[in-house]
């Protein structure tokens, strides 16, 4: 068992930004310095605002963008070009936007067996056991295998992408604002499924989000993000009880929690509806 | 066009209701779909009847062809088609300057029209996607090599480069057609471009990285498969330009030489006899005009069937 699941240290990523021709470029610190531990089987929850560096640090964990500076241990093994493929069966990700993560010219079928096919894992029979029986545990309905992704709903696409991301049994998932896209209704339903995932299969969970609330019921440990820095860590009731960071704190009251204790507001009231007619 | 116009607005209601928003249950197969799209696409229907009619002319010729089109015969000189009252059913449509059966050399010529058109545009279409791709996918310095290779291109006269060069190497079948293959690849690769750099970025692409899928797998068979409808319109377009070019450099005498039976040749053989016998020239131009016309036809409504339907 390795110590941490997911290790950060010091990982930072600068963009150089061009303002054209006859000024000097700026340097943008998307992540700065960000260290981070997770151990096997935890959720942490990365909250912060829109454009904070949340999926660069995400993109840097994945391997698709080199950091500027520090680096990334996965299962205790820092990531480089040499291991990445190796890499794929540890950590996978699941990105935000359903209708862009699934190729639209291929079957869901060949989308959900390409890791498969990639890491050589089995022959062609074993291989469709496989997706037949990721389907069945994502709640994918087998009649929309041999579909086009065009023909599926957000929902249903977004366990597409569950599915591809958990056939080759990683360990790790990182999920980018997973439910971002979706309607409420169904965004419930899709974190549903994560968490009985991870109950299930006892996986480590990196779960991107702007929104607190989202994050609430499913975190065990929360890292809050400003301007790509870490201002504050914590386990989920030290962030939501007791926030230290005064950026913390207004992230939090910009969540609205509906509070039972203060009823419901004077309009639904019967005899207002009543006096007012 | 105005029919077309009413046709498909009438037609577009019924795809919406019965199409994208079911919400995945499998209503009507792919294929289903795609053909009724095709039989309800008017242009594209017709232009595909007509392209089938020449291709199969072309391929079959040898068996519909009445006569062989090299023989000449000096005494059955410019027999008029049928419709004149001079003309007899021996030549349906004719005979040239040098007694050559104008039926027999129209449907061979097909074979020659069609064979530059597609081997032209396929050579091009090669190395206009094979650069475009490359440059919006890796972007950067590779991109700034290629664009200027695609600005240089594109500030070349192509009518004027090809007639440069045919009359530095000499017209053949071979060389008109590397000649064009080698010089209308423009498009392919703007097209290609700038297809690849709207898909660069997309999840699908960063999930085929993260899963390992080396650069060539990427780019083959998760990148190309979705530029390849918009090459495809390309692909028409310069079937129809590869097939007017070698016809203006045969008409010049640059092209294909005599005395294969090419349209372009055919055209400018008959240019003496414009004023009084016109069907010499009318029948080769009215030809590669229906052609061009039906290539388009097929472009504009493959172009129109892959536009995309509901969120995909
Ligand atoms: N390739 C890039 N080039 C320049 N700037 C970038 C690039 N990618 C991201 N950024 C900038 O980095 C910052 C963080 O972006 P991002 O990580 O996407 O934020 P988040 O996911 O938290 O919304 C933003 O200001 C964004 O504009
Ligand atoms: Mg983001």
């Amino acid at each position: 068992m390795p110590q941490y699941a997911l290790e950060l240290c010091d990982l930072s990523r600068h963009f150089q930004l061009k303002n054209g021709v006859f000024s000097a470029p700026t340097t943008l610190k998307a992540v700065d310095g960000v260290s981070l531990r997770i151990p096997p089987g935890e959720t942490l929850g990365l909250v912060g605002e829109s454009g904070c560096g949340k999926s660069t640090l995400a993109k840097m964990i994945l391997g698709l963008l080199p950091p500027t500076d520090g680096s990334v241990l996965v299962n205790d093994q820092v990531i480089s070009n040499g291991n990445r493929f190796a890499l794929a069966k540890q950590l996978q990700p699941i990105f935000q936007d359903p209708y862009s993560s699934l190729n639209p010219r291929k079957t869901i079928r060949q989308i959900i067996s390409l890791p498969l096919q990639l890491h050589k894992v089995g022959d062609k029979r074993s291989q469709q056991a496989s997706v037949k029986q990721m389907s069945d545990l994502v709640g994918l309905p087998e009649r929309l295998l041999d579909q086009y992704p065009g023909q599926l709903s957000g929902g249903q696409r977004q366990r597409v992408a569950i599915a591809r991301a958990l056939i080759l049994k990683p360990s790790i998932l990182v999920c980018d604002e997973p439910t971002s896209a979706l309607d409420v209704s169904v965004q419930a339903q899709i974190l549903n499924l994560l968490m009985d995932l991870k109950q299930e299969l006892g996986l480590t969970y990196l779960f991107i989000s702007h929104n607190l609330g989202v994050v609430e019921h499913l975190v065990d440990r929360v890292a809050v993000m400003y301007r790509g820095k870490l201002v504050e860590q914590g386990t989920r009731e030290d962030i939501f009880r007791n926030a230290q960071h005064p950026y913390t704190q207004a992230l939090l009251s910009s969540v609205l929690t509906p509070e039972p204790s203060l009823g419901l507001p004077e309009l639904l009231d019967d005899s207002a509806w009543a006096n007012a007619s | 066009m105005s029919q077309t116009l009413s046709n498909s607005t009438s037609s577009s209601p019924v795809s919406a209701l019965s199409g994208p928003e079911a919400s995945g249950l499998p209503v009507v197969p792919e294929w289903r779909r795609a053909l009724n799209k095709f039989l309800g696409h008017r242009g594209l229907f017709i232009g595909s009847v007509i392209l089938g009619v020449i291709v199969l002319a072309a391929i079959f010729a040898p068996w519909l062809a009445p006569h062989d089109p090299y023989v000449q015969n000096i005494s059955q000189r410019m027999i008029p088609p049928i419709w004149h009252e001079k003309g007899t059913w021996e030549h349906i449509l004719g005979t040239d300057k040098l007694g050559r059966d104008y039926l027999s050399r129209l449907l061979y010529g097909a074979r020659i029209s069609l064979t530059i058109g597609l081997t032209a545009a396929l050579i091009s279409g090669v190395i206009g996607t094979t650069l475009g791709v490359l440059a919006g996918y890796f972007g950067g310095r590779t991109d700034a090599v290629i664009s200027y290779i695609i600005t240089t291109r594109l500030a070349l006269p192509v009518l004027l480069v090809a007639l440069a060069m045919a009359a530095l190497v000499g017209g053949s079948l071979e060389m008109v057609i590397i000649l064009l293959g080698l010089l209308l690849w423009d498009r392919f690769a703007v097209v290609a471009r700038s297809t690849t750099q709207q898909l660069r970025d997309a999840e699908f692409i960063a999930s085929a990285k993260v899963l390992g899928a080396s650069t060539s797998y990427i780019l083959i068979r998760e990148l190309l498969p979705n530029i390849l409808s918009a090459l495809i319109v390309v692909i028409t377009l310069e079937m129809a330009h590869a097939i007017l070019l070698e016809a203006t450099l045969s008409f010049l005498g640059l092209g294909v030489q005599p005395p294969l039976p090419s349209w372009g040749l055919m055209v400018s053989e008959g240019k003496a006899y414009m004023f009084f016998q016109p069907w010499v020239i009318a029948i080769p131009g009215i030809t590669l005009m229906i052609l061009v016309l039906a290539i388009n036809l097929v472009g504009d409504g493959l172009r129109d069937m892959n536009a995309p339907e509901g969120r995909n």
